[in-house]
């Protein structure tokens, strides 16, 4: 059980390599994985409880990412929902919030537009996965909230995204 | 003079309008030196009864900073003038006002009377010695900057024949905290910067408002229920309520010109389309039925189109149609995207974002898409706003980096006079009053 999450972490962390085109920093990944929080990494996998925000975030991958002024889904954010769905397959009580985000790089309606459609397509494929539709919202964000604060592709990119949050009632 | 003066605005139209095509209408315009503001004297509001407050010399400095703003003129150093003015009964010595070169002076007085203040002013012209205003304003303390930015209108359209805009307010949004987790609060300000008034506390994310044409109540986006949705706040009594129940998420909200209605994006299935709804009885009615993102919807000023942004054609453009949805034609053809548009008051431009190689411009063009014109560019420029009488813009700038945020300026639609609005703090979405009294 131990040695299989353990295997299962490393799967996570290679696919997140690939996805972030192997030239993220370790401080990269901690900051896709923990929001950009200083925690010890090690503890919080080892306190990961299966069913958890925590177990989603870590051990599932919560978050895919987007060209400039794309909508598609390309196959490393297919597999990542993929993931996802399983996931809530095990967990038929657990509802999410797909929160859909863009870069700074455009105009403020047109990016809410932009992540709302976003988050729609990754619903959508939820949905086509078996997911009923009454377990997933959406919210739109646009620019207002981004992960990486620079004003290069490096932050612009960890910024397209479509992030799945788990609510546990 | 007043002549000069027409001269000069007509001459910056001219250059407007050529200045793309025509390299020899900029050069004829400057060697001839039509752009130098007008020299003007604006003397001490004399106030013989309370000197001591102060209250004629700070109606002074506002409108002498007001009409030095629009870069049409140049208001003469107090010091460098060579007669005093101690009442308004008799003519001023004109050729003492000639020799520091006034073109045209100011001046006015203040009594006190019944417990409200009541000024008197004139403005001349100092070459044929005529007044070219005599006229006077009641008021009460508290409204002393209002009175100084309604005479600098006067004095603004006197001169130049155009409308003022000083009496005016911004809506914007005041922003704070780090950039991952900005605090955005609704706030309105005088058009110079001052009186800023922080109408929301910063817990709900709000975005975009605007000011409804009698400048009561702002529209604006808000997620206070989780979801973005249209609002109304209305300034007096700050109450909000919610604009109609749509089924999603609703934004890009603006007021029709005679305040009835708000024309807004709803995001629906993949696409965003655009609705009017009527403030009167809540009907709804859908302008656009697309799959495509159309937003960003803004009325002609006599309401018979709507100009509004759409990435139908792969990237986002600029489209018209009728206030009913029909006859959509696209108006933006330029390398690059265009986005944001705004109607000027005046019906003859559309000031619009326009993203071309990775830059963020502000530009403006005629309604039917003819004569484009970038007024600035740069990093990140967006969100025009016009001016109640169409001459000058608000739009924000935006800093790139990790420390990087929005400022508001503030600039001639000739791209001359660019000026930076002091607010406290980071500041964004601008939206210009009407004229306020």
């Amino acid at each position: 059980m131990v040695y299989k999450k353990a295997l299962n972490l490393s799967v996570t962390f290679l696919l997140i390599f690939i996805l972030t085109g192997c030239s993220s920093t370790r401080k990269n990944v901690e900051q896709i994985l923990f929001g950009g929080g200083n925690n010890n990494e090690a503890e919080i996998v080892s306190n990961a409880i299966p069913g958890s925000s925590q177990d989603f975030t870590v051990n599932v991958g919560d978050r895919v990412f987007f060209a400039t002024n794309s909508t598609s889904l390309d196959d490393d954010a297919k597999a990542i929902l993929e993931r996802q769905a399983s996931w809530l397959e095990l967990y038929p009580e657990i509802s999410i919030i797909v929160e859909g985000h863009a870069d700074e790089r455009g105009t403020r309606e047109y990016n809410i537009a932009l992540s709302a459609k976003r988050a729609d397509i990754a619903v959508a494929y939820l949905e086509s996965l078996g997911i009923a539709g009454n377990r997933v919202e959406t919210v739109p964000y646009g620019k207002e909230r981004p992960v990486a604060a620079c004003s290069s592709e490096a932050c612009w990119s960890q910024n397209r995204r479509a992030v799945s949050v788990v609510i546990i009632e | 003079m007043i002549k000069r003066m027409n001269r000069l605005l007509l001459l910056s139209f001219i250059l407007l309008f050529y200045s793309n095509i025509s390299q020899a209408a900029l050069e004829i315009d400057v060697s001839e030196g039509n752009l130098r503001p007008m020299p003007i004297a604006i003397t001490t509001v004399i106030d013989k009864q309370n000197e001591q407050l102060g209250l004629g010399l700070d109606i002074t400095k506002v409108i002498a900073s007001d009409l030095a703003g629009s870069g049409l003129f140049y208001p003469i150093n107090p010091k460098a003038f060579l007669d005093e003015i101690n009442t308004l009964d008799q003519n001023p010595n004109f050729n003492s006002w000639r020799v520091v070169n006034a073109e045209a002076l100011f001046t006015a007085e203040l009594a006190y009377e019944n417990e409200r203040y009541r000024i008197n002013y004139k403005l001349w012209d100092t070459f044929s010695e005529k007044s070219l205003e005599a006229n006077y304003l009641v008021f009460s303390r508290n409204k002393w900057r209002n009175v100084a930015h309604m005479i600098a209108d006067t004095i603004y359209t006197r001169l130049t024949g155009e409308k003022g805009y000083f009496d005016t307010q911004i809506a914007f949004i005041a922003e704070s905290g780090p950039k991952t987790d900005r605090i955005k609060r609704l706030a309105i300000m005088d058009q110079d910067g001052q009186n800023p008034v922080l109408l929301t506390s910063g817990k709900d994310l709000v975005l975009t408002p605007r000011f409804s044409p009698n400048g009561k109540e702002l529209v604006y986006l808000s997620y206070r229920n989780g979801q973005p949705q249209v609002y109304i706040y209305d300034i007096q009594s700050k109450q909000t309520y919610v604009v109609g129940t749509f089924p999603g998420i609703t934004f890009a909200p603006r007021f029709s010109p005679d305040g009835r209605k708000i024309i807004m994006s709803l995001q629906e299935g993949v696409g965003s389309n655009l609705f009017e709804m009527d403030l009167g009885n809540f009907d709804r009615k859908r302008l656009t039925n697309t799959s495509d993102i159309n937003t960003a919807p803004s009325y002609s000023p006599d309401s018979s189109n709507i100009v509004f942004e759409s990435d139908k054609s792969g990237t986002q453009q600029l489209y018209v149609m009728d206030a009913d949805g029909a006859n959509v034609r696209r108006i933006s053809f330029g390398t690059g995207s265009y986005s944001t548009p705004v109607w000027s008051p005046r019906g003859d431009y559309i000031a619009f974002t326009k993203i071309s190689k990775g830059r963020f411009m502000i530009g403006v063009m005629f309604a039917d898409g003819s004569g484009e014109r970038i007024i600035t560019d740069g990093f990140h420029n967006e969100g025009p706003t016009w001016a109640p009488n169409g001459r000058v813009l608000m739009f924000f700038r935006e800093s790139p980096g990790e420390d990087g945020g929005a400022m508001i300026y503030s600039v001639d639609i000739t791209g001359y006079n660019e000026r930076k609005i002091e607010t406290p703090g980071y500041a964004s979405d601008p939206s210009w009053s009407a004229l306020m009294n």
